[in-house]
């Protein structure tokens, strides 16, 4: 047993400060002094641990010293084998997990409501997806787990898939069968892929759905930055105990920095150790905090917020009681209309607002006094603006025919032609609708009239529609052959 | 004597300094840190994170003006709620009107009403009239689920900083509206509109209550010793105009002595310097 106490990064980093070292080394700004505006922006603090990598500070790519200590810390507060410190986002930690298990033409299971970063992963390594539909909650329009009987039946159609990738929890904080789904691809000698990027504080509360290592996946990413409390962009990659994890960093350094942030790495080792140290206390005050705006929130009327009695042992197989999921449907409202609302009348930014949902982010980091706001503001926003539910479309999802795979399509020869005229042929593109970032195209799929519509109507409802190389979405790169 | 100062900043760069006596209380509640010293020149004072809330000398300027140009305003208010208020200075101007039915106090912080009974009896004497029920609890919250109940919210309420911050918010604007009765008002003391971080602040409430109100009007106050010692209220309402509304006999005709407020100063302060009125005008619907 290690001592989470220690934080061997920010201990070093201190010993540098404290020993005055002098800089002849980048960056250039030399701890601040040469940029003072940059400096009384950011704090003297902060630019005097933008360092380069040096000896008593370690190298994050090939790490001997104080970030493998910080990183064993890690892998051992996270009850897995070995840990990484990633400065790429958690889309880093995906992109590495998929790239690190499956090679150009290997299958890949996963489901279809997956970041952005995992399809991203295909184009660049060229693995074929082979998704599973997730069941979708019909009142509420969200994508749910995935089932166990959709993946044994999609194992069976596909015996030569090398890994099955599950998202959990997702957005929403629906968790899928882990255990289930680990035990089922191991027996079919695949790997489990675990995207955790919302899940950091179920390896530290009380009474949280299960973790991926511990229901025995092989491969997680976790968003440190998201409810663990440390810098946006830093992220902690695990491997279980049968992954090789010295090829694992062979594919990290194939596109991480070699300029590795201190200020990103050390913000994983302290808030490793403040997530070891009193993670039970600060999860259940924000399940707290979570649990008193979803009473006060059902209590306005119309609002939904839900919560466990969604369960159901198979699709909703446990629910994250941290997430403030919220649907607006019967305030004739689209999420992402009161999202809109929130932030340009009240002043208040929340997650993401779907079609039919919201999702406030509650954290380590909240207070009452703004948590009151929020519940207050939701009820004057019903009070203003509710009206008679009308043609409120909820968010489908809609089955993707995947005739190449996302790399050959990528990189095959494309046309632009306008995006109404484009059924029945290949996109060579994404089409993302943001928030929450889930692919209504990927490259490789044919386009169809529902699409079209789906992306039309998510246009005038004021979703953030991305991907494409034309910015408003008015056309579309398809594959040329297909033309 | 010692010679003991106390200073608080009224702005980054503007220092506002007084002889102090002694210091009675201290103590730092879940909310704030609550002070009460007392001064040659002011009398004792309270103050919370830092921020001088009042002192016994100027304290009449304050309570009159945020209590009786509502009340004068419409004569037949019956139900009260103030915010914030844990001094009970305005409890105490409240007390001399026999029409009231009930008044509620909702204050977030139980420490400022008991060190305010200990240690201010000026203001504090207000907590004795019967009709009083004092409330510990967050505004925002305590209002959320009320609909159509009061005649007058009085929002007496710290700087939109720390605990009082909610209080400046669009949301609980729009929830004093829909608590409000048909005739409603809600008058809130609105900050200064002199040193350039505040007048953000002004700027921004004047926003979301006018934004909220059919009715929407600032009215001024001279307290020396708040920052910039010109201090502002909004009048906001559902109909009732603060001036054209006045029966100014009415009010005269009740005898209530003040040391400050008079029913030609109510007409008067409703007219405000010119630098004032662009800014709130850029700010209106």
């Amino acid at each position: 047993m290690k001592d989470q106490h220690a934080a061997p990064l920010l201990t070093a980093l201190e010993h540098m400060k404290a020993n005055r070292t002098v800089p002849f080394d980048v960056p250039g700004h030399k701890h601040g002094q040469g940029t003072p505006e940059l400096t009384a922006f950011l704090g003297e603090k902060c630019l005097s641990v933008d360092v380069n990598s040096m000896k008593p500070l370690d190298n994050l790519c090939h790490p001997t010293g104080v970030i493998r200590e910080a990183e064993e810390l890690a892998a051992e507060a996270f009850g897995a084998q070995h840990a990484f410190f990633m400065v790429g986002g958690t889309t880093s930690s995906v992109q590495t997990m998929v790239l690190s298990t499956v090679k150009a033409g290997d299958k890949i299971i996963l489901p279809r409501n997956v970041h952005q970063s995992v399809i991203n992963a295909l184009v660049i390594g060229g693995a074929i997806p082979i998704y599973i539909n997730p069941q979708t909650n019909e009142r509420l329009g969200i994508a749910l787990g995935m089932s166990l009987k959709d993946i044994q039946s999609t194992i069976a159609e596909n015996p030569d898939a090398k890994a099955v990738l599950v998202n959990n929890p997702t957005y929403y904080g629906i968790c899928s069968d882990l255990k289930s789904i680990v035990t089922l691809a191991h027996a079919n000698n695949m790997r489990v892929l675990v995207d955790e990027a919302h899940g950091t504080h179920f390896y530290f509360g009380k009474g949280m759905p299960i973790t991926a290592m511990a229901a025995g996946a092989d491969m997680a990413a976790v968003s440190m930055h998201k409810s663990g409390g440390s810098l946006t962009q830093s992220s902690i990659l695990l491997c279980g105990n049968d992954v090789n994890a010295q090829y694992v960093r062979q594919i990290i350094n194939l596109t991480q920095t070699t300029s590795g942030s201190y200020l990103l790495t050390s913000s994983l080792d302290i808030s490793r150790r403040n997530l070891a140290l009193n993670g039970v206390e600060i999860f259940e005050k924000v399940k707290r905090f979570a649990e008193y705006a979803r009473e006060e929130i059902n209590t306005i009327g119309d609002y939904y917020a839900y919560s466990k009695e969604l369960i159901n042992r198979d699709s909703i197989f446990d629910f994250d009681t941290t997430k403030l999921s919220v649907n607006t449907l019967n305030i004739g409202l689209a999420g992402i209309e009161v999202y809109d609302l929130l932030r340009d009348e009240y002043d208040i930014q929340i997650e993401f607002g779907d079609l039919g949902n919201i999702l406030a982010y509650i954290s380590i980091g909240d207070k009452t006094k703004n948590i009151e706001r929020l519940i207050s503001a939701l009820s004057e926003i019903r009070r203003i603006y509710k009206r008679e539910q009308s043609n409120l479309l909820s968010t489908e999802y809609i089955s993707p025919t995947v005739v190449l795979s996302p790399q050959a399509a990528f990189y095959s020869d494309k046309v632009s032609i306008p995006l109404d005229d484009c059924v029945g042929e290949i996109s060579g593109e994404f089409v993302m609708c943001y928030p929450p970032g889930i692919p209504l195209l990927a490259p490789g799929e044919r386009v169809t009239h529902q699409i079209i519509h789906y992306i039309n109507y998510a246009k005038e409802k004021g979703c953030v529609i991305t991907g494409p190389e034309c910015m408003d979405i008015s056309r579309l790169n398809v594959v040329k052959e297909s033309v | 004597m010692i010679d003991l100062w106390y200073t608080e900043h009224h702005s980054p760069h503007v220092r506002f300094t007084v002889q102090v006596n002694r210091q009675l209380y201290s103590r730092e509640s879940k909310y704030q840190k609550i002070a009460i010293f007392d001064s040659p020149e002011f009398g004792r004072f309270m103050t919370l994170d830092d921020v001088m809330m009042l002192t016994e000398r100027d304290e009449f300027i304050y309570h009159e003006m945020i209590t009786h140009i509502p009340m004068a305003a419409n004569p037949n208010i019956r139900r009260v709620l103030v915010i914030g208020g844990g001094d009970g200075g305005v409890l105490r101007e409240l007390q001399h009107y026999d029409g009231i039915e009930s008044i509620d106090l909702v204050e977030i912080d139980q420490h400022v009403v008991e060190a305010s009974l200990a240690f201010l009896p000026q203001t504090s004497v207000g907590f004795r009239n019967p009709k009083v029920t004092v409330h510990y609890n967050d505004g925002l919250r305590f209002l959320r689920p009320i609909v159509d109940t009061y005649d007058l919210i009085i929002v007496d309420s710290t700087d939109p900083k720390g605990p009082g911050e909610v209080l400046f918010t669009k949301e609980f604007y729009g929830t004093c509206y829909k608590a409000l009765t048909e005739n409603g008002i809600m008058v809130s003391q609105s900050e200064n509109a002199f040193y350039p971080e505040d007048v953000l602040t002004v700027a921004r409430c004047h926003r979301h209550i006018s934004h909220t109100f059919p009715v929407c009007k600032i009215y001024q106050a001279h307290i020396p010793t708040n920052p910039s010692g010109h201090w502002l209220f909004s009048f906001a309402s559902k109909g009732i105009h603060p001036t054209q509304d006045l029966d100014a006999d009415v009010w005269n005709a009740r005898g209530i002595s003040t040391k400050y407020y008079n029913t030609n100063l109510h007409c008067g302060c409703f007219c405000l310097p010119n630098y004032i009125e662009e800014m709130l005008k850029a700010n209106e619907p």
